[in-house]
């Protein structure tokens, strides 16, 4: 795909990422009426996720960025993620 | 889906550099935030049932609306960059001062319910949170100092958006040259982001 800026997104993909964005939150608050204790954490995380994948490829372009920008952006959340999970290895079997 | 060939196309134009350094100060401020996560989640496991307890205190019908009100100025500040690429300079400054006003609609939703909560007695410090449970405490500490911040972020990204209006007006923002007006967006975005998480961190997981 052109990674030089020529890509210019349409009214009607932004639109539609739109409606995505607002079904996942009517999702989530429905789940969270549910009362799913147990999972509740962990399902509300997933579907936030979802919806900020969804404005990082598209409202943030991202899905049409070249590789290098991509790498970058995909590190630094690997990197979030590798110091929140070892931090919980300290925190669960200290 | 279409494209054109504009000035951004040409090497040294300087507009790949400006991106990628968008991006970086980003991940700055992804970690910012990660490390109040990281204090959240720890307390979290640690006081699941204080923060539990709190969490239903929380308004999560103005929580809602915040969150609608934040995605949909996030799609208009997208439209507003796809609209300047088309030429359409009215439709695109419109955008923006719709993308400013959310924001500032945002704001007033915080203002109302930081207020309630601190006329209820319930504020960092507070002699009624002090009486409360730890976990409790710690969940409103987060809560202040994480919705603080993200809201300051959206003070300053109505700023900034405000200059980018004043631009794209005097067409120093224009189809060939947008690169200001995409890293405004992207700015906009990471504090959507930011929310997403916020949301049901306070306001659903009860």
């Amino acid at each position: 795909m052109e990674t030089d800026g020529s890509h210019i997104t349409g009214y009607k993909t932004y639109a539609l990422i739109w409606g995505l964005l607002l079904l996942l939150t009517a999702a989530t608050i429905t789940v969270a009426q549910m009362h799913f204790t147990q999972y509740a954490v962990l399902i509300s995380l997933v579907i936030a996720s979802v919806k900020a994948l969804l404005v990082l490829a598209f409202f943030m372009h991202l899905r049409y960025e070249g590789a290098f920008l991509k790498g970058v952006v995909f590190l630094a959340i690997i990197a979030l993620t590798a110091i929140i999970g070892l931090t919980f290895v300290d925190v669960w079997y200290r | 889906m279409e494209t054109t060939k504009s000035r951004a196309d040409e090497p040294g134009s300087g507009y790949e550099g400006a991106k990628l350094g968008m991006w970086f100060f980003l991940i700055t401020e992804l970690l910012f935030f990660g490390g109040m996560f990281l204090l959240y989640s720890v307390y979290r496991s640690k006081y699941s049932q204080d923060f539990h307890t709190a969490a239903l205190e929380e308004n999560l019908l103005l929580g809602s609306i915040n969150t609608v009100i934040l995605i949909t100025s996030s799609f208009t500040m997208a439209l507003s960059i796809t609209a300047i690429r088309k030429g359409n300079k009215q439709l695109s400054s419109l955008l923006q001062a719709g993308t400013m006003l959310m924001g500032g609609i945002f704001l007033v939703n915080k203002y109302f319910e930081w207020s309630a909560k601190i006329s209820h007695g319930i504020y960092p410090d507070s002699v009624l949170l002090l009486k409360r449970s730890s976990g409790e405490i710690l969940f409103y500490g987060l809560y202040y100092v994480m919705t603080g911040i993200h809201a300051l972020h959206v003070i300053i990204g109505i700023g900034v958006i405000g200059v980018m209006l004043f631009f794209t007006r005097r067409e120093i923002i224009n189809r060939e040259s947008f690169v200001k007006l995409e890293n405004t967006g992207l700015y906009w975005h990471f504090v959507d982001i930011i929310w997403i998480y916020l949301f049901p961190l306070f306001y659903l997981v009860t």
